[in-house]
């Protein structure tokens, strides 16, 4: 499936100054393996070495944090879009 | 020299200059002012500070923003040095022996600890040439920010969840910034804020700002030190939300030890939320560093934040400092809030009551001692958040202005309350 994948200004060294690119998978897993494929190095941006997604990376399907659908799990849709958020922000 | 090194992550040690940053590009880490703190001990002492304004600015030394030529900040010039009491009632009701509440629901000039936060941030947004000033709040912050820039003559945009308190959104218009009610929760208007944040060129306080913001909390911690007599309590009940103010307080007392402003000692950080948003006291109560997202449902609305980005680092203060934490129910917020005004005639918002709550019952199961210094961080004002009374107070008596039906209704007061 084709999504567009919104990246945050700390990525986009990574992906040549793009703010938002085209991936495809059928889990936000595959999206990211994906991504790392377009863009070597991507990937050790966003996960850990165990696999995790790293702490301070919020991920959103549809403006849905994935830690409240199926994590890296989620599935994707023909047209979703996928947000890559740095999670410290925000108070108040 | 200058005290202001530039901005370290905490999580990876990668420098970056002073600048509107606050995620490392390389591990995403938050990132933090970095002091030189010898050039600081060389200029901060007790007398220099005590020999300052009554204001958040008796503390420059320690703060990342400069003050003007004539010893004056960009803006906020009277925020903060909030009363700290000895709350003996209160104290007398909770069965502990020194109890202090630090009372930020008279902060100037929006009636919370938001005004210590903002008055460096905007400072900041100066410094730096910012034009517009921005933040995503649950309105306390909304207040302080549209207060602030229309001091400092900056343009501001205030992102809010739709189904905030009225009085909360009423006392941001009146300052008349750009308001933008957001169909979702705060967690979604921070996610929001996060992406326009990083499209528009603008001083997102509590995000590109968030650094220097979050340093002003600081200032809460050391005027309780100062004012207990420049030492720090042994107990400490905060209000968690993002989970910053917790980490700052501990940050202010260990700071003041290393700089020999205090005698070295302990003191434990406690995590007041309410159940229907707890998410960093159910890390303490699990003791796990894995941060659980919530959907917040509670009247504490100035605590719902779901998705608190400092969870992680509170979850360490109250575990590294010997504390913890406690949840309050709806009910218990309520109770909480009519017990501190019953007992110190201090009213606060419901974040306040869920903090009165919380040390109660970390009193009643024995983790906090009775017989130790305990102070409460009150942080906001209950004439924000009425509506959660409207329904649980009336007034006893209504009469005709005769004097015989007042002796009426008085007696039929007594004999009501067999008094």
């Amino acid at each position: 499936m084709a999504v567009v994948v919104r990246i945050p200004t700390p990525l986009r060294s990574v992906t040549k100054g793009a703010a938002e690119v085209q991936a495809a998978g059928d889990t936000v897993d595959d999206v990211i393996q994906d991504l790392e494929r377009q863009y070597p190095g991507l990937k050790e941006r966003l996960v850990e070495d165990g696999g995790q997604i790293r702490r301070f990376i919020n991920i959103y399907v549809n403006q849905e944090d994935i830690r409240f659908l199926e994590g890296a799990k989620t599935t994707i849709k023909q047209g979703d879009e996928v947000s890559i958020v740095p999670a410290i922000a925000g108070g108040r | 020299m200058d005290r202001l090194k530039g901005l370290k992550c905490r999580e990876c040690g990668r420098y970056y200059p002073s600048s509107p940053a606050h995620v490392c590009e390389f591990c995403f880490g938050p990132l933090e002012v970095d002091y030189d703190y010898e050039v600081i001990r060389a200029q901060v002492s007790r007398a220099r500070i005590e020999a300052g304004p009554k204001s958040i600015w008796r503390y420059a030394d320690l703060l990342p923003v400069e003050l003007g030529p004539d010893g004056e900040p960009h803006v906020g010039s009277a925020v903060g040095f909030t009363p700290l009491i000895r709350a003996r009632n209160l104290g007398d009701e909770l069965g502990v022996k020194e109890l202090w509440v630090k009372n930020d629901s008279v902060c100037h000039p929006t009636w919370s600890f938001k005004d210590r936060v903002v008055a460096v941030a905007i400072g900041k947004a100066k410094e730096f040439g910012f034009d517009t000033v921005a933040c995503a709040s649950t309105g306390n912050l909304a207040n302080s920010v549209a207060a602030h820039a229309a001091e400092a003559r900056l343009k501001s945009y205030i992102f809010i969840p739709a189904d905030l308190e009225r009085g909360k959104v009423t006392a941001t218009l009146v300052y008349a910034p750009t308001l933008i009610e957001v169909q979702g929760t705060y967690d979604e208007v921070n996610r929001l804020c996060a992406e326009v944040g990083d499209k528009y060129r603008w001083a997102f306080v509590n995000i590109n700002i968030r650094p220097y913001y979050a340093e002003g909390s600081k200032t809460y911690g050391y005027e309780i030190a100062e004012q207990l007599g420049w030492r720090a309590p042994a107990h400490v009940v905060v209000p968690c939300a993002g989970g910053s103010l917790i980490t700052k307080i501990w940050k202010a007392f260990k700071e003041m030890r290393m700089l020999g402003l205090i005698p070295e000692g302990k003191t434990s950080m406690y995590a007041a939320q309410a159940e229907g948003c707890g998410p960093i006291v159910t890390m303490i109560k699990k003791d796990t560093d894995v941060l659980t997202p919530v959907r917040p449902q509670t009247i504490a609305k100035s605590l719902a934040i779901g998705n608190p980005a400092d969870g992680y680092y509170a979850y360490r203060v109250a575990k590294d400092s010997g504390g913890f934490g406690e949840h309050t129910s709806d009910e218990e917020i309520i109770e909480g809030m009519r017990l501190l005004a019953r007992t110190e005639g201090i009213f606060t918002e419901t974040a306040g009551g869920v903090t009165v709550a919380a040390t109660k019952k970390l009193i009643e199961a024995g983790r906090i001692p009775r017989n130790e210094s305990v102070v409460i961080c009150i942080t906001g004002n209950g004439l924000k958040t009425p509506d959660v009374l409207y329904d649980r107070l009336s007034s006893d008596v209504t009469i005709r202005p005769s004097l015989s039906a007042f002796d009426k209704a008085l007696a039929d007061l007594k004999s009501k309350t067999g008094a």
